[in-house]
């Protein structure tokens, strides 16, 4: 399980494209196809910005992405020490309805869950992981 | 990402370029409002040159949508194509908006 990437920065959005940056450049490199990369950015820049939005409403704090080749699969964690919160219990927006009144709360929730392979949540030690999982092929 | 805006006609034709993220979309809902402000009530956004979108960028759309519903404006859509029309697709705006391949399609509508 080869640690490609492992980058902590401030929880803020003026750090989403260093992270961003950093994950597409590493899919490229490990012969990921475009289509993929951009549902990896996709999905990373959704959990991302939640992080930044919501995980500290007190005080300011960091953010962490590691990401790591598994056999023939990505898995990219994105790890901080805020409030506890499972993305992947959270209930998704019925996409059907075409009315203008929809709520749009978690639509990057949903998002994320349609174009990753796998969304994985743990609370470890006060610290909320949440794992995104691409399949290579 | 760049935003190219002209008036043609009825519509506001915005067109974008590179990537509609979370740091793009509000400076994306500023020029919205700028032209809403000069009493611009439809828009046409050219998504030809645009190549990623997030739910941010979707948010944008919406509540520029809602506010324009109240003055009896419109938002339509050219271009959808890759991760974008993905997007749109998984998370059902495609059916909420009117979708054209082109914006020359589109401006014989509006």
């Amino acid at each position: 399980m080869a640690v490609l990437i492992d980058l902590r920065m401030s929880a803020k959005l003026e750090s989403l494209g260093r992270l961003i940056g950093s994950l597409s450049n590493c899919a490229k490199a490990q012969g990921f196809e475009q289509e993929k990369i951009s549902r990896m950015e996709l999905a990373a820049e959704e959990a991302l910005v939640n992080v930044f939005r919501y995980a500290y409403p007190e005080q300011p704090g960091d953010v962490e992405m590691i990401c790591r080749l598994e056999g023939e699969r990505l898995a990219i964690e994105i790890i901080d020490s805020g409030i506890p919160f499972d993305a992947t219990a959270m209930p998704v927006p019925e996409v059907t309805d075409g009315d203008h009144e929809r709520e749009p709360g978690g639509l990057g929730i949903l998002l994320m869950k349609k174009v990753m392979d796998e969304v994985r949540y743990r609370r470890e030690k006060d610290r909320n992981i949440l794992t995104l999982i691409v399949q290579k092929d | 990402m760049k935003i190219d805006a002209t008036k043609e006609g009825n519509a506001v034709v915005m067109s974008l370029k590179g990537r509609l993220d979370a740091v793009a979309s509000s400076e994306f809902e500023t020029s919205l409002s700028d032209w809403m402000s000069k009493g611009d009530n439809n828009f046409l956004l050219n998504f030809t040159g645009l190549e990623y979108i997030s739910s941010a960028g979707l948010r944008s759309i919406l509540a520029t949508s809602k506010k324009l519903k109240e003055r009896n404006g419109k938002i339509f859509l050219s271009g959808l194509h890759g991760p974008v029309e993905e997007v749109f697709k998984i998370s059902g705006f495609i059916s909420i908006f009117r979708v054209f391949a082109t914006p020359e399609a589109a401006l014989k509508e509006i």
